[in-house]
């Protein structure tokens, strides 16, 4: 622990009082290097980080002329990336002025992108990344149709622009939640699913032909075009659907669709058709520690679910999928350490260390299209780099440095301060509202 | 969520959350006897119709050698002994504990032994799996007070969320409460963690009942919502006053002699005023938790428990002057107002002060984790230089649940006598990476990890896809 107080001291030192919003070239040497792409972690390693940008990682020792933070064997990662969650988009889930996750009662569903609802400065995202949580897909939330809308890769700076790349990702529901959005039945989910991409399809053959505002028409012409988007992979389409005849029949699109780029969305029940699903080359991003039968389409859940998904050959991440989507992506990290500790209990299927830590940083990553950006320390990714003080996935863990962009970030939070002004409950000389 | 929110459980864990209850208790921590006059005259009905039929499963003298022994009071036993026969434990001791002849050894070399996990709240059975309108039996909502409601007659026994709750949580005992929609929501029940055809299978014996309540923004949403009272905070305490005020009443014509007709809620009201009944009050915010206790003093009876309560490191000195316990998630907030200011070393701060510290789940998937969100909450506490030990924060997960639930006699440490209600973990139960590896309820295993044979699986279960699987 005193290695790590010294090492924590050392850094407030040349982070917290660091300009803000200025990227700061920096190398992190001795560390145990996790480079979150799945490999071993690297003892002795070293991360160079440059105009916000990782340029290199790994054994060795720092360049010459670099100023250097020697993270005296500390667990240096990538920050981490939440594949399913509505941060930035919510202050307090139940206060519905705070709450801008879904837009039940706008005539827009596919078209509405959730960018210009982010706001930066929600409490949730200093909570977060002094969890060590960098960057975050942000998914929309219900909508008027069974489209919901298109989603975003952001980072958790503390700065004014949370926005890494907008318009990612469209997103849809199938099962139960569909089913409701597209009038009762399963059947009338997929009618609906390729109506809208037939009439997008004429959309986009002919924009200044379409006719959106016919009483026969049943897309909006900015719907149109976000769809049209899907349909040639330009945005990736994002589909939940949990249960096993629901994911065949949606990994099945792939082939009627040439074009779009699917991923799956929950896929709870996932362990029982991974080959299929493997096969067809389609991308997993699912909770992971559901077990229950929550739902009639959730009857097979088991914490194997991602284990064994991963068994076949799928590629897997993680993410907060019916979960706390917004106040509580941090638990990645609990979660990620429970799959690996499924490893020792008979029967059941989990993950060896590195590739549950690839699970939250470098494979959502990839599954958003942007490995090639964020989510691991491979040269010329971003410079979202975290010291720890033990080991990232155990419990009593937590960082003591989190850069983004290269940028040292702050790590204090609005619960730190009240901690600290009832650090003694009772009242001293004046009450405790001039306590700060 | 948001704007989403309603009263049916499973739809998010928002909504879950809310419903979860916060009861605060009549009796002082650990003392559950009746405080009634004696001379006065039993009631003209029977108290306990529907009584417990649990009996403890077959077990075999055990004794589980070289293991680290957490015993569930505070004491932490390296390279231990603990020694259990006829359902009871016998011994927990050091290495030369003597082991019966005959006892079945299991070496536990590398692995922890605990007493079970008891948790304070839990709605399994009442908002079981599937989460869906035909059993969603947790919230009577349609009246603000319903203390005639009791939650052993809505918990489903097939509810599968039971058994993951032993296998991957070390889960032995657990009390079952209405929501928190009604101020009033009605009795709780406490159960063994045991698999039965019937709840009465599953009521742990002896246990007092318990009487859910619900402060803030709950109740004042769902009645304001409906047109009545009460709509606001000031509203909330109307009706319980007023309610209190007629409990008063029945119960100084019973105490009398006097004939009255039977009244469902009264009876469980006068039972809170007599002390025989404890309060478990849902309430996060720490100035309604001071009104609360206020209004406690004023109708006679007392909290034994607030649940939910994120606020409670603001007022932990009242909370350890009035003998409230606390219970509590180690980092949940956010997901509505009264959760704003959840910090995350309000358990060590509550147990710093010397209050009653318990963390509860209040959810079917957080119930299969509380040794882990002990371990969040302790290091937190450490890392703001609370010095806790381990072994003490194991009391937040057993002892102290169980003295707030009036079970202390019979279980929630490894006192020799007491049920032998134990976990033995593959490693140390504040790492992520532990399970446990194999759980005795009254001495009987009821779950071991290498045996599929010992694993429950529900009526519901039986003949779907998974059944039987690894959970």
């Amino acid at each position: 622990m005193t290695r790590i107080a010294t090492l924590a001291a050392a850094l407030l030192a040349t982070a917290v009082f660091a300009p803000a919003a200025q990227a700061q070239d920096v190398a992190i040497t001795n560390a145990r290097l996790v480079i979150g792409d799945g490999s071993a972690p690297i003892d002795g390693g070293t991360v160079v980080v440059r105009g916000g940008k990782v340029v290199s990682a790994g054994a060795g020792g720092a360049p010459a002329g670099m100023s250097a933070i020697d993270a005296r064997g500390a667990w240096v990662t990538p920050g981490l990336v939440a594949g399913f969650s509505r941060i930035g988009l919510v202050e307090i889930d139940a206060v519905e002025g705070s709450n801008d996750t879904g837009a039940t009662r706008s005539p827009f569903n596919a078209a509405i992108d959730i960018a210009p609802a982010l706001n930066p400065l929600g409490s949730a995202i200093a909570v977060n990344r002094a969890y060590g949580v960098t960057r975050a897909l942000v998914y929309p939330g219900s909508s008027s149709g069974l489209f919901r809308g298109r989603g975003a890769v952001v980072d958790l700076g503390a700065d004014r622009d949370m926005l890494t790349r907008g318009g990612v990702f469209q997103y849809v529901e199938f099962g139960e939640r569909g089913a409701g959005q597209a009038g009762g039945s399963r059947a009338a989910t997929f009618l609906t699913f390729r109506a809208l991409l037939q009439e997008a399809r004429d959309y986009a053959r002919n924009p200044a032909a379409y006719d959106g505002r016919s009483k026969d028409s049943i897309l909006l012409r900015a719907d149109a075009e976000a769809l049209a988007r899907v349909i040639d992979g330009r945005d990736l389409l994002f589909v939940k659907a949990d249960r096993a005849a629901d994911i065949l029949n949606v990994v099945k699109l792939k082939r009627e669709f040439a074009g779009i780029r699917l991923v799956l969305v929950g896929a709870v029940e996932g362990w029982t058709v991974a080959r299929e699903i493997e096969a067809a080359g389609v991308p997993v991003i699912a909770p992971a520690l559901n077990d229950l039968p929550a739902s009639f389409e959730q009857l097979a859940a088991t914490q194997s679910n991602v284990g064994r998904m991963e068994d076949a050959g799928v590629t897997v991440a993680i993410g907060m999928v019916d979960d706390w989507d917004v106040h509580m992506i941090h638990y990645l990290t609990q979660y990620a350490g429970n799959l690996v500790g499924l490893e020792r209990v008979p029967g059941a299927a989990g993950l060896s260390w590195d590739e549950a830590f690839a699970t939250i940083s470098s494979r959502p990553a990839e599954i958003a299209g942007m490995g090639d950006v964020i989510g691991s320390l491979r040269p010329g990714r971003v410079g979202d780099v975290v010291i720890w003080d033990g080991d990232p996935l155990e419990l009593a863990s937590r960082p003591v440095a989190v850069y983004i962009d290269g940028v040292a970030q702050p790590l204090a939070t609005r619960q730190d301060r009240l901690r600290d002004r009832y650090a003694t409950p009772s009242e001293g000389a004046l009450p405790k509202a001039y306590d700060r | 969520m948001g704007p989403n929110i309603t009263l049916r459980a499973g739809i998010s864990l928002a909504v879950l959350a809310m419903l979860g209850g916060c009861a605060t208790t009549a009796a002082d921590t650990g003392d559950t006897a009746s405080a009634s006059d004696p001379a006065v005259k039993p009631p003209p009905f029977d108290t306990n119709p529907y009584p417990s039929t649990y009996r403890a499963y077959p077990g075999v003298p055990t004794a589980i050698t070289n293991v680290t022994v957490f015993d569930g009071e505070g004491g932490r036993i390296d390279g231990g002994t603990v020694v259990f026969a006829n359902g009871k434990i016998v011994a927990a001791g050091d290495a030369a504990t003597p082991i019966p002849a005959g006892a079945t050894v299991i070496d536990g070399t590398g692995r922890f032994v605990t007493p079970g996990i008891i948790d304070v709240h839990s709605h399994l059975g009442v908002y079981p799996s599937p989460g869906i309108d035909s059993t969603s039996d947790g919230n009577e909502a349609t009246s603000p007070t319903t203390p005639e409601v009791w939650a052993e007659h809505s918990v489903w026994p097939q509810d599968p969320g039971f058994g993951r709750a032993m296998a991957n949580g070390g889960i032995t005992a657990l009390q079952i409460l209405p929501g928190s929609a009604n101020l009033m929501g009605g009795r709780t029940v406490t159960l063994k963690n045991v698999p039965s055809r019937t709840v009465q299978g599953m009521k742990f014996p002896g246990a007092p009942y318990g009487m859910k309540m619900a402060c803030g923004e709950n109740p004042k949403r769902v009645y304001g919502g409906k047109g009545r009272m009460p709509s606001t905070r000031m509203g909330n305490f109307a009706v319980n006053r007023a309610t209190w005020a007629r409990a008063l009443e029945y119960k100084r014509k019973v105490d009398a002699g006097k004939e009255v007709a039977r009244d469902l809620a009264n009876e469980t009201l006068a039972g809170v005023l007599a002390g025989d009944i404890l309060v478990h009050n849902h309430c996060y915010r720490a100035d309604e938790m001071a009104l609360v206790i206020d209004m406690a003093k004023e109708f006679g009876y007392k909290v034994t428990a607030f649940h939910h309560a994120v606020e409670s490191y603001k007022v932990a000195d009242l909370l350890a002057k009035n003998g409230v316990c606390s219970a509590m998630w180690a980092d949940w907030w956010g997901f509505k107002l009264e959760a704003y200011d959840s910090v995350p070393e309000n358990i060590a701060l509550v147990q710093q002060a010397g209050a009653c510290t318990i963390v509860h789940s209040d959810d079917a998937n957080g119930i299969q984790r509380l040794n882990q969100e002990a371990a969040k909450a302790l290091a937190s506490g450490r890392r703001m230089g609370i010095a806790i030990s381990d072994a003490e924060a194991w009391t937040w997960l057993s002892s102290n649940p169980a003295k707030a639930l009036g079970i202390e006699q019979q279980t929630g440490s490894l006192t020799p006598g007491k049920m032998a209600d134990i976990v033995l973990w593959n490693g140390n139960p504040f790492s992520v990476y532990t399970r446990p590896a194999k759980v005795w309820v009254d001495g009987a295993l009821l779950f071991d990890a290498s045996d599929p044979a010992r694993r429950p699986v529900t009526d519901f279960e039986l003949g779907q896809p998974g059944e039987g699987d690894v959970k």
